[in-house]
């Protein structure tokens, strides 16, 4: 990153992001992981939405929701999902159009790699078209 | 002319129905899913029974959307979206009419069922709830018990097939066998359906 990425990300709005696993563990570890790896200075807003109310895996839209809300800063949402119904659960929201912050959007990207990328991008003071496509380029880092 | 008692009633049914088959369902989902869609569809509906309980929307379109938004809240697992998805689509196609008539029903279910075809992404064959839900819209034409047997085949016959969507579809060929959880549970909203029309 350079620094006048850096220097940039303090003047303006952050993408914030949202990280949604089936479990509460899994999103924040890969939150806390993701914020780590984005380095000292400024980082992105980021907030884990794991598991259902009360424990348990699964998928809460009041979590998801409250997530959202709570990242955003005006320059939009990036929302990361693992599977299944968090990837439904997310699509629902953004139909109903008012349960999440206006410029939200699902990503197409791995979770973890595809978070540390979005993260780390959007610390940069990157938009949020930017950011989706950093997460969703992380598809293509081969590892054999 | 179907009022919003009737919807009231259905919903109620419903909940009864995964009520008494919370074990069933979750039996069905032990081999292929993972053994939560009876307790998942359980939470649902008793928050949706509640819902209308304190809420008392006046309207058929206001029931069902209030319906599928407590599935969404509440459920937890992918039955949650594609449920509430399904009641939402159909109540906001029914608009805000005191009461609808058959036929103005089933179109809306059509819409809602359609919603939930493109939110999950599965067609008909692919061992999923849709291989219910599209016989018994066909079907309802005719009237509620034809849409009740035609979802009660429809959900016998996921059995033989492969699942293509979902967790079961990791399984790949050992989900041969298995009749369909998704497709179990939407024979008992079209049977609860049948129900209220008898009352």
């Amino acid at each position: 990153m350079s620094d006048a990425a850096r220097g940039s990300a303090g003047a303006e709005k952050l993408v914030g992001i949202v990280l949604v696993s089936h479990s509460a563990a899994v999103a924040a570890s890969v939150a806390e992981l993701a914020a780590g790896l984005a380095g000292g200075g400024t980082t992105a807003p980021v907030a884990p939405a794991g598991g259902i109310e009360g424990g348990g895996f699964g998928t809460s839209a009041e979590l998801i929701s409250a997530a959202a809300a709570s990242v955003d800063r005006g320059a939009g949402v990036a929302v990361l999902t693992d599977l299944g119904s968090a990837v439904l659960t997310v699509k629902t929201l953004l139909a109903e159009g008012d349960e999440l912050p206006a410029r939200t959007r699902l990503v197409d990207a791995p979770f973890v790699e595809g978070a540390v990328a979005a993260v780390v991008t959007a610390s940069a003071g990157a938009d949020l078209a930017a950011v989706e496509a950093a997460a969703s380029e992380a598809y293509a880092y081969r590892k054999v | 002319m179907l009022d919003a008692d009737f919807f009231r009633r259905w919903m109620a049914a419903t909940a009864a129905s995964v009520d008494r088959e919370a074990e069933r369902l979750t039996a069905l989902d032990s081999p292929i899913g993972d053994a939560d869609h009876g307790s998942n569809l359980q939470r649902g509906f008793t928050a949706v029974a509640a819902a209308l309980e304190k809420e008392a929307p006046d309207t058929p379109g206001a029931v069902l959307t209030l319906a599928g938004r407590q599935l969404i809240s509440t459920v937890g697992g992918a039955s949650g979206p594609l449920y509430g998805t399904l009641l939402r689509r159909t109540g906001k196609a029914l608009g805000d009419a005191a009461d609808v008539s058959e036929e103005q029903l089933t179109h809306a279910l059509r819409t809602g069922v359609e919603a939930v075809m493109q939110l999950g992404g599965a067609a008909p064959g692919d061992k999923t709830m849709i291989d219910a839900l599209v016989p018994a819209v066909d079907a309802l034409g005719e009237s509620f018990a034809a849409g009740r047997a035609a979802a009660e085949e429809g959900a016998l016959a996921t059995t033989p097939l492969q699942a293509r969507k979902g967790r079961a579809s990791y399984l790949g060929e050992r989900s041969i066998g298995h009749q369909d959880p998704g497709a179990t549970s939407s024979a008992l909203l079209l049977a609860a359906l049948a129900e209220a029309a008898d009352e």
